[in-house]
């Protein structure tokens, strides 16, 4: 009896306080920065181009193979505007099939590829989350956008020549 | 696939007695898991549980995939304490290599599979609620976890399946903002953890529902291979992190909780108590912990030479078993899992049969069970 009464008394507690949960449609919880959403391909505004060059490490490294690419000739490259020989022809993923594990982007040597912070992604058709290049590309320009990326080999760079002055050690001096 | 003509029918059955179908898709199975009831009015008379809906054969798909992509399909065995899960699988492999990882990846390995711990039996305190039919604890309970996972998305990128634990330390350090979440989180979890505590676990109504029901020997569950908290309702002081001490757990100062009983309410109340150990364990890991580097191993592809190794973990159901043999190729020869949901459950049967049928919800609800882990 005394138990009944007590969750009573929270049950009347709990009715002045505000409530915890959000009304999702309205109201959306904004995501953390570190969130794995679905991966997406970025975009080089300097050279205007992808950053993508089809190297196939994402690829292979996928535990679910949902990736595939290919390569072409870079035409930006001839005429010296781009330090990239190849870029990336075509590339899908199949959305369905990902397991948003993030091992695409650790493997990454191009900062070519981010997990994006899209996560409402229900399509009408049987294969509308097979996404391509373009779109691939769209949702990764809208991440850069709204998270104001910068790629993590330049803030590397950055912070390491920040933090702490360059030390020459003799291996580096002889190009090992 | 078993029919309802196979099961035996005991001499002693009345020309009353029926069949009651449990499952796969039952609310209080917590999964997809089934059990043949054969009942005698409200008696259930002979119990046969079923298994498998949920296979996935992780273990196959172990052997076709490199060690670092492993650590995927563990986040799905037991899908309620990734971190865990992850932690016995990378120890493993690092055993195999003679890899050791930085104190201050232990350190945060501890504070994220102790969190998952507390969010994994504030799963199970709400759920178990339901079974029985409070329906409020569960509210709080699930306020409790999704703090937790607010947490974890913000240090992982992700509420469930992680794969933040890599072999040989962890994938990347944590947040700029991590210490100040976690000492705004802890005080907060802990009013959740005591309101919960305080709405069910002497409520005279739980209470006659739970003691004294589902009760098993001392003896029995150790038979059965029974481990974690289920066990130490039995008065069994066992556990991994006492027994065998791993990682850095022999510099914190925590209790194994143990209750004697071995009924229902003791299998609940002692992952109350636990609850608040785990906590206490966050509180003096994010102490001592060091800075310092949190990867050893960096991007290189793991080979290990031709070896063999079992590793054994305390999960929040029970000891988790990695059996791990490698054959010399950047994939393991073969893993074996020793899950603990799977031996606890196995005494289900004996447990359930001469108890209620209402009973036998509660009974299975106490074991608390991952059919993911079950079946894998």
């Amino acid at each position: 009896m005394l138990g009944s009464i007590k969750g009573m008394f929270v049950t009347l507690k709990s009715a002045f306080k505000k409530p915890v949960t959000d009304e999702y449609p309205d109201k959306r919880r904004p995501v953390e920065a570190r969130y794995m959403g679905f991966p997406a391909l970025t975009w080089d505004y300097e050279v205007i181009e992808p950053f993508c060059t089809a190297c196939m490490v994402c690829i292979r490294d996928c535990p679910t193979q949902c990736m595939t690419a290919s390569m072409k000739d870079n035409v930006l490259y001839k005429e010296e505007k781009s330090h990239r020989r190849k870029i990336v022809d075509k590339f899908e993923i199949n959305l369905n099939r990902c397991i948003l594990c993030g091992i695409c982007v650790e493997v990454c040597n191009f900062d070519a590829i981010v997990m994006s912070h899209e996560h409402e992604m229900s399509v009408q058709e049987r294969n509308g989350d097979r996404v391509d290049l373009i779109e691939l590309l769209d949702m990764g320009k809208r991440f850069q956008k709204d998270t104001k990326w910068i790629p993590p080999s330049q803030l590397k760079k950055r912070s390491s020549v920040s933090d702490k002055p360059p030390i020459v050690s003799p291996s580096d001096k002889d190009g090992i | 696939m078993v029919s309802y003509d196979d099961v035996p029918r005991s001499d002693s059955s009345s020309d009353f007695d029926m069949l009651l179908n449990m499952g796969p898709q039952h609310p209080s199975t917590h999964g997809v898991f089934r059990m043949l009831l054969k009942i005698d009015g409200e008696v259930v008379t002979h119990a046969e549980p079923h298994i498998g809906y949920l296979h996935r054969g992780s273990e196959r798909l172990t052997e076709v995939e490199q060690y670092h992509q492993v650590v995927t399909l563990m986040d799905r065995l037991d899908y309620l304490s990734n971190f865990n899960n992850e932690w016995v699988y990378c120890r493993a492999v690092e055993k195999l290599i003679g890899v050791n990882i930085p104190e201050r990846a232990e350190y945060i390995r501890v504070i994220l599979g102790e969190l998952n711990r507390i969010a994994s039996h504030l799963l199970f305190i709400g759920t178990f609620g339901l079974d029985i039919g409070a329906m409020t604890p569960v509210m709080f309970a699930f306020r409790g976890r999704e703090r937790i996972q607010s947490l974890f998305e913000s240090v992982s990128g992700a509420r469930m399946m992680h794969n933040y634990f890599h072999i040989g330390g962890l994938k990347e350090d944590l947040p700029e903002n991590f210490s100040d979440n976690i000492s705004r989180l802890i005080p907060i979890l802990r009013e959740d953890i005591e309101e919960t505590d305080r709405l069910l676990s002497f409520n005279e109504l739980f209470v006659s529902r739970t003691k004294g029901v589902g009760v098993i020997s001392k003896e029995l569950a150790i038979d059965y291979g029974w481990t974690g908290p289920c066990l130490r309702a039995c008065g069994v002081g066992y556990d991994v992190r006492r027994t065998e001490p791993y990682s850095v757990y022999d510099r914190f100062d925590f209790k194994i909780p143990t209750t004697l009983d071995g009924d229902c309410w003791d299998r609940y109340f002692v992952r109350v108590m636990e609850i608040y150990e785990s906590l206490s364990i966050v509180e003096q890991a994010l102490e001592q912990m060091p800075d310092g580097s949190v990867n050893v191993m960096g991007r290189r592809l793991v080979r290990p030479a031709k070896n063999d190794v079992y590793m054994k973990a305390e999960n929040p159901r029970g000891e988790i078993g990695i059996y791990l043999i490698s054959d010399g190729s950047d994939k393991p020869y073969r893993l074996k899992v020793r899950p603990p949901s799977f031996c606890n459950l196995s005494a289900l049967k004996e447990l359930i049969t001469d108890t209620y049928v209402a009973d036998a919800v509660v009974i299975l609800g106490s074991l608390d069970i991952v059919l993911g882990e079950v079946d894998r």
